[in-house]
């Protein structure tokens, strides 16, 4: 997993609630056997007219030539539905590196997190006030304060973040590896319970 | 102070606790399907580790597979690679399959507790967000991604952070006509879609102690439509009597010893929740959906909220989408509102009670020319048994076409799809746009509010049947 210490970018908004994981990518994308190529299938069905990408719509966020970034920013109830993490591969490969919202889903987040995109938990009252920021507007966000501000206003807000993703996150560790670290205690563990 | 029944498993179940930070879990159970696995089978590859308890993992077949013809090569070739990947993944790590053509093949969710591999006390993770189905036996079962399907394959862990406790009492009696299904669609769309997120809940009260098992896992599915973490239900005799004698169920001594401590799997009468739920099981009626998502439910006798009368802009927002996309309008009722496809099946109602049920309601009539019915087992263990009870045959009567065991048309991944703008009742779980094919227009209800339709041909009050 790569590293994640700071990002400043200008933001992409799609304010809308309970966005599901079914649109985020949709379960007719699930046959790969391969974590890559997800981007480009992001929102499938919001951002394409009768699945072709001839025919772009034209009112969907990702579309708009005005919006771009490693930001995205949604409605509360972010990645609710299916636990498939090809919904965080996909944000992932489409460019994105941060989610923020006013709520996620709880395997969302998790799924997120394993793949190095952060999740920015923020009060209902912050988001709307990044929704009313113009197109031009930009987002930082730092991990090791676990802040995120709007550049233009100044204004911020600290987020939650347990040290131990912290530390993974800022370092690019894996749970994995964790774990595999600790599979002597895992054995001890079976041993006494059993 | 007491503890919570989530409490004891969850504590003699952690390996150690990480300091300002999640719970090494300790998993006894890890299922796993074509879709979210491969991935985390080529994670371990790449790492150069083995699977570190091959024999805790069990392996089907399910969201991918066709419901007709399965002793064909699947057509499509994509889900055909991911099936035959699962079969060399499985036999490569030493994981047992119960794939295509295996007596035991079937949807995850179902084949778990129907060949008594889901036990009370058990930590169960599967790559599927349903997976909180399990917990009606009294375990701790939730859904999981693929990063972590990696992590029970290295380790027989996950990292978890514990979650808050909510208990949701339901007393009395349920009215006639009225079944788990309603009862969980009521709840979700009385505190949302979001409104258990961070919690795992507990189903309590003589209600719930009053329902078969295969009724409780209904309730247990769909605890992840609420957000919940998870759902789970104090095991009682109901489920010790279900669990005895299956397949994969202890045997003798070993069934004694465990049935001992199942019995202290209950939460203490001091246990302190973080959140309680009270419902009154006589106000809740049969069910559906007009939304897209699960927390949109009314009565379904009852009507859509009128638009201008939600306060909340973002929830007035979200309806709004909801209703353009449903094609439904404001304060409409749904009653006598012709539907053209009906499904039967998913992980939250295709057991053999749900078909027993929808059976005994269809039995010497004929559904509407109007309608495409599709009953999908969820199971060959399940289609076995509606063959051996001759319920087959009432279906063909009905006009009703049975399938084979799988997903099928709950998430449309394979060629059971409902055409755009259509509209279909469903007994499955998520009515998210597009979740039953591009443009398919879903509304969730009971197998038996299904069934009325069914034969009417239109959204019906199934206490008008009975």
């Amino acid at each position: 997993m790569k590293a994640l210490q700071k990002i400043q970018s200008r933001f992409v908004p799609i304010p809308m609630e309970n966005i599901d994981t079914d649109q985020i990518i949709p379960a007719r994308f699930l046959k790969a056997t391969t974590r890559d190529g997800f981007g480009k299938n992001l929102f499938r069905d919001w951002r394409y007219e009768n699945d072709s990408e001839a025919n772009p719509k034209t009112d969907f966020a990702l579309n708009n030539p005005l919006y771009s970034g490693e930001i995205l920013v949604a409605g509360k109830n972010f990645g609710c539905g299916s636990s498939r993490e090809h919904a965080a591969w996909a944000i992932l490969d489409y460019g994105f590196n941060a989610v923020v919202s006013s709520f996620f889903a709880d395997i969302f987040k998790n799924n997120a997190l394993n793949n190095g995109v952060l999740p920015v938990t923020v009060s209902e009252s912050f988001l709307q006030k990044i929704f009313e920021q113009g197109n031009e507007a930009t987002l930082s966000i730092d991990v090791e304060s676990q802040t995120i501000r709007i550049d233009a206003t100044g204004e911020q807000e600290s987020f939650e973040l347990n040290s131990y993703k912290k530390t993974c996150l800022l370092n690019g560790y894996d749970d994995i590896d964790f774990l595999l670290s600790r599979r002597e205690a895992i054995t001890k563990f079976e041993k006494e319970s059993a | 102070m007491g503890k919570t029944l989530f409490d004891k498993i969850w504590d003699k179940h952690v390996v150690e606790k990480i300091p300002d930070g999640p719970s090494v879990l300790y998993i006894d159970k890890h299922l796993i399907h074509e879709v979210t696995s491969p991935q985390a089978f080529k994670g371990i590859e790449q790492r150069g580790v083995p699977l570190f308890r091959p024999k805790q993992t069990i392996a089907t077949a399910d969201h991918n597979v066709p419901t007709i013809n399965q002793h064909l090569p699947i057509r499509d070739e994509l889900s055909r690679m991911q099936v035959e990947q699962l079969i060399n993944n499985c036999s490569k790590h030493g994981v047992e399959l119960y794939g295509l053509g295996h007596p035991y093949q079937g949807i995850v969710h179902v084949i778990g507790p129907e060949l008594g591999i889901t036990q009370p006390g058990m930590t169960m993770v599967c790559g599927d967000s349903h997976t909180s189905t399990h917990g009606a036996f009294g375990t701790i079962a939730f859904g999981i991604g693929t990063s972590e399907v990696e992590m029970v394959f290295a380790s027989q862990c996950v990292l978890q952070t514990k979650p808050k406790t909510m208990r949701i009492n339901i007393e009395g009696e349920l009215q006639k006509g009225v079944v788990s299904k309603d009862i969980i669609l009521y709840i979700i769309a009385k505190i949302s879609a979001s409104g258990a997120t961070g919690f795992f809940v507990e189903y309590a009260g003589s209600t719930i102690r009053s329902l078969s098992m295969e009724a409780r896992m209904t309730i247990c599915n769909m605890s992840i439509e609420m957000g919940a973490r998870g759902g789970m239900i104090a095991p009682d005799e109901t489920t010790f009597e279900y669990v005895k004698g299956r397949p994969f169920a202890p045997k003798g001594n070993a069934w004694d010893k465990k049935l001992t401590e199942w019995k202290e799997l209950y939460s203490d009468a001091d246990a302190i929740f973080d959140s309680e739920i009270n419902i009154n099981a006589a106000e809740i009626p049969p069910m559906i959906t007009y939304g897209t998502n699960p927390g949109l439910g009314i009565a379904v006798n009852g009507h859509i909220p009128v638009l201008e009368h939600i306060s909340d802009e973002g929830e007035k927002k979200n309806i709004e989408k909801a209703l353009q996309y449903m094609g439904l309008n404001s304060g409409a009722s749904l009653i006598g509102m012709p539907v053209q496809h009906v499904f039967i099946g998913s992980c939250t109602n295709s057991r053999i009670e749900d078909l027993r049920e929808v059976a005994a309601l269809v039995k010497g009539r004929k559904k509407s020319d109007a309608v495409k019915v599709m009953i999908v087992p969820g199971s060959q263990q399940v289609a076995k048994q509606v063959h051996a009870e001759g319920l087959d045959r009432i279906f063909a009567e009905a006009g009703f076409q049975i399938r084979q065991a799988g997903c099928s048309a709950c998430l449309g991944m394979n060629e059971d799809k409902v055409p755009a703008g259509e509209y279909c009742i469903s007994t499955s779980n998520r009515n998210f746009e597009g979740r039953q094919g591009a443009g398919a227009r879903t509304l969730l209800a009971s197998p038996l509010t299904a069934a009325a339709a069914a034969i009417t041909g239109v959204v019906t009050d199934i206490r008008e049947l009975i």
